[in-house]
């Protein structure tokens, strides 16, 4: 693990990238994400001055809005020693296509490269970086997790959140068949070619079922919803949450899509 | 050129999802040719290094393209092979049906040939009175059913065993009515049986190439069923079409690219067949065509040399992409509308068509970058289908509509104070429309969404407002 002279402090000043999707639908989320930051011995701080990562635009062929996006999240974590987001396809825009989107740019160029390279996905951060190895929280339900095609691809996230789940109390890991099969969501694809998307949710929503889990976890807003929402309009009574509320038993709020009596 | 629907790409896809006997024969594509990929790689420990190797030597090969096909066409010659470039399809169609009346051809055998396909070849030779045979099992079903291939390593993988049998005895009149075809080996017997005669009798051969050899003037087929062998060697005169980008250097490259090959493709090891023509039959040649002619076709591709699109030249055609592609998973090939389907096809045919015809294609994919993870030849296809986005939005032709909601959603983005202050406003309100039930079954501008799905409702507070609150001490 390379560990610069800044990162070796003591408490590692960890900037939230929190998305725009947990920012609008599930809060509990990036509180999930600040309670795992802290434990994992961060000092967790939220620059207001973030928004979106740009992936719908940089995704539809606008590289101008992208860009401009990418200067705006790079300006707002420059005092930061990590940039931590709880989503594997946030994560990998900033690691990954913010250097190349801004490499044409000299005057953002190098600040676009120190960005990415402190940028992380929340769950391999805390495992691979600050290597934690177990968490304090307690959940009896039979659970399986899908694998988030981005946060898999693109950053190899896979065996991290795995490895933590099996230290939660009462939970049983199953692993859901085909797993790292997309789950038909794409952003705007899911709006753009609705039908298609959704023959691919209902193939992934017959492999969770299959699973006989309860409980069905991932590391992505976006998917979480898409597979939240097929499953409700199935009617198939099966709970859906980011991982991030699991590993911090932040459990208050009821799973994705579901109503509060 | 064969026949485009790609501009109606969204009826199509409505039409695949609906087809039950489609959908039927989908589904066994991931337990196939998938599963059987991801067992031959991991069987093969250096396959990491040899999909760089292979990447190496496409990209030396293309940066070096005019020398190479230069090079091939000396050799093919001094082998006594006729070599004939053809800048368009147009071209193409007109040099074989030339060779073909020249030969006076009455019956004409292909092996599989995507290139042939590509330039509607078949429908060229019929209008001069030939009688066109496809030899390939896969081509020879979609044949007789007067389709076109839905996959480019398994045309008729869209097809189920049943629509086969009775297909064949609706067709095949000649034999009893009352023979067993209920099994796979009888079905490839009675094929083998109706086609041993056109094989005899044709006067022409026509077969692709998978791979061109600079070194030596060779011509290479890879093929399961022996087919391509007989297809070239017992007509008299054996036609040979390959696109400008099937070449390599050297026969040590065919052996590297075909390790890779055989395993993306169908997880063999080694196809059953690797052929290697080398101009027509020699004094004292026990066997082999009288005359051998090369037909190498640009039509576009050359002008992909210099740009961005240049690294899907790299491709070798074994369909892992699209083996591995939900969307194809879910719509089948006939629904990209033209010849190549999935993403290669995504980013190759708006190359060849156009992306005003093509547009839907690129942009119809998750980007979940499972075919980037399994091609042979590393080709970026994401990124490439990006590309195409950005070439479509930058000539303005993005859906109107949608170019409005992505500019007013941009203008909002990049100005975080005012995008926090209308999410303070709207989340609140929308979060407290849906809390009871969590979810909407229906939402004015999110019909594409609510469909076939609920989406959640928002908790309520967004998560600035609430971390600003307990920054200030407010608990939550």
């Amino acid at each position: 693990m390379p560990v610069s002279a800044k990162s070796a402090a003591a408490r590692p000043r960890v900037g939230l990238f929190v998305t725009c999707l947990v920012d609008l639908f599930r809060p509990s989320v990036g509180f999930a994400a600040v309670r795992l930051l802290e434990q994992a011995g961060c000092e967790v701080d939220v620059p207001a001055r973030q928004t979106c990562c740009g992936q719908p635009a940089y995704n539809s062929g606008d590289r101008a809005s992208a860009r401009a996006l990418a200067r705006q999240t790079v300006a707002a974590f420059e005092a930061h020693d990590y940039v931590v987001a709880p989503s594997g396809s946030c994560a990998g825009m900033l690691r990954l296509h913010y250097p190349e989107l801004l490499a044409s740019d000299p005057a953002w160029r190098e600040r676009a490269a120190a960005f990415a390279g402190k940028v992380h996905e929340l769950v391999s951060f805390l495992v691979d970086v600050r290597g934690l190895a177990a968490v304090a929280a307690r959940l009896p339900a039979r659970a399986t997790y899908h694998d988030s095609c981005s946060g898999l691809r693109e950053l190899g996230v896979r065996d991290q959140p795995r490895k933590l789940l099996r230290t939660v109390e009462g939970l049983e890991l199953v692993e859901l068949a085909d797993a790292d099969v997309c789950c038909g969501f794409g952003g705007t694809f899911s709006v753009k070619y609705p039908d298609i998307s959704n023959a691919i949710v209902e193939r992934k929503t017959e492999q969770v079922a299959a699973s006989k889990a309860d409980l069905l976890l991932a590391g992505d807003l976006g998917c979480l919803m898409n597979m939240a929402g097929k499953l409700s309009r199935q009617g198939r009574r099966i709970a859906v949450r980011h991982v991030a509320e699991v590993l911090a038993g932040e459990l208050a709020d009821p799973p994705i899509g579901e109503g509060r009596p | 050129m064969s026949a485009v629907t790609s501009p109606a790409f969204r009826d199509n896809a409505r039409a695949a999802l609906g087809d039950r006997q489609l959908q039927r024969a989908l589904a066994e594509v991931p337990r196939g040719l998938a599963a059987r990929r991801s067992a031959a790689r991991a069987d093969l420990p250096e396959f990491e290094a040899l999909r760089e190797a292979g990447r190496a030597i496409k990209d030396h090969t293309l940066a070096h393209l005019d020398l190479y096909l230069e090079a091939f066409e000396k050799k093919a010659r001094a082998a006594g092979s006729q070599v004939h470039f053809a800048p368009t399809a147009e071209d193409a169609r007109a040099i074989v049906r030339d060779i073909c009346r020249q030969a006076g051809a009455r019956v004409v055998t292909k092996g599989k040939s995507m290139i042939s396909e590509e330039i509607g070849l078949n429908q060229a030779l019929e209008a001069d009175g030939i009688e066109v045979v496809e030899t390939d099992l896969g081509e020879y079903l979609i044949q007789i059913r007067g389709e076109t291939p839905s996959h480019i390593i398994a045309p008729a993988i869209h097809l189920t065993q049943d629509q086969v049998e009775a297909d064949f005895r609706r067709l095949h009149t000649g034999l009893p009515a009352d023979r067993q075809l209920a099994e796979p080996a009888q079905l490839v017997a009675e094929a083998r049986q109706v086609l041993r005669g056109r094989f005899l009798a044709a006067d022409v051969g026509i077969t692709g190439a998978n791979f061109m050899i600079a070194e030596t003037g060779s011509t290479v087929i890879v093929t399961n069923e022996g087919n391509g062998d007989l297809t070239q060697s017992l007509p008299r005169v054996h036609v040979v079409l390959a696109s400008i980008e099937k070449m390599v250097p050297t026969l040590e490259d065919v052996d590297t690219l075909i390790r890779l090959l055989a395993r993306s493709a169908t997880g063999q090891e080694i196809s059953t067949y690797t052929t290697f023509s080398t101009g027509p039959r020699r004094a004292g040649d026990p066997d082999g065509p009288e005359a051998c002619h090369i037909v190498i076709l640009d039509n576009g591709r050359s002008e992909l040399l210099g740009g961005p699109f240049r690294e899907v030249l790299r491709c070798i055609r074994c369909g892992a992409c699209m083996n591995h592609c939900p969307v194809y998973g879910a719509i089948g090939g006939h629904a990209y509308g033209w010849v190549y389907p999935g993403p290669i096809g995504s980013v190759l045919t708006p190359a060849l068509i156009g992306v005003r015809q093509a547009r839907h294609l690129p942009n119809a994919s998750t980007f979940c970058g499972r075919c980037e993870e399994v091609c042979p030849m590393k080709i970026p296809l994401p990124g490439l289908m990006r590309h195409w986005r950005e070439a479509e939005f930058d000539a303005r032709a993005t859906p109107l509509l949608y170019r409005l909601g992505l500019a007013a959603w941009a203008a909002a983005a990049r100005r975080p104070r005012l995008y926090h202050a209308l999410a303070r406003l709207l989340m609140p309100a929308l979060g407290a429309l849906g809390r009871r039930r969590g979810a909407f079954r229906r939402l004015p501008l999110l019909g594409g969404w609510t469909r076939h799905r609920d989406l959640a409702a928002p908790q309520g507070r967004t998560f600035q407002a609430l971390w600003a609150d307990t920054r200030a001490g407010v608990p939550r």
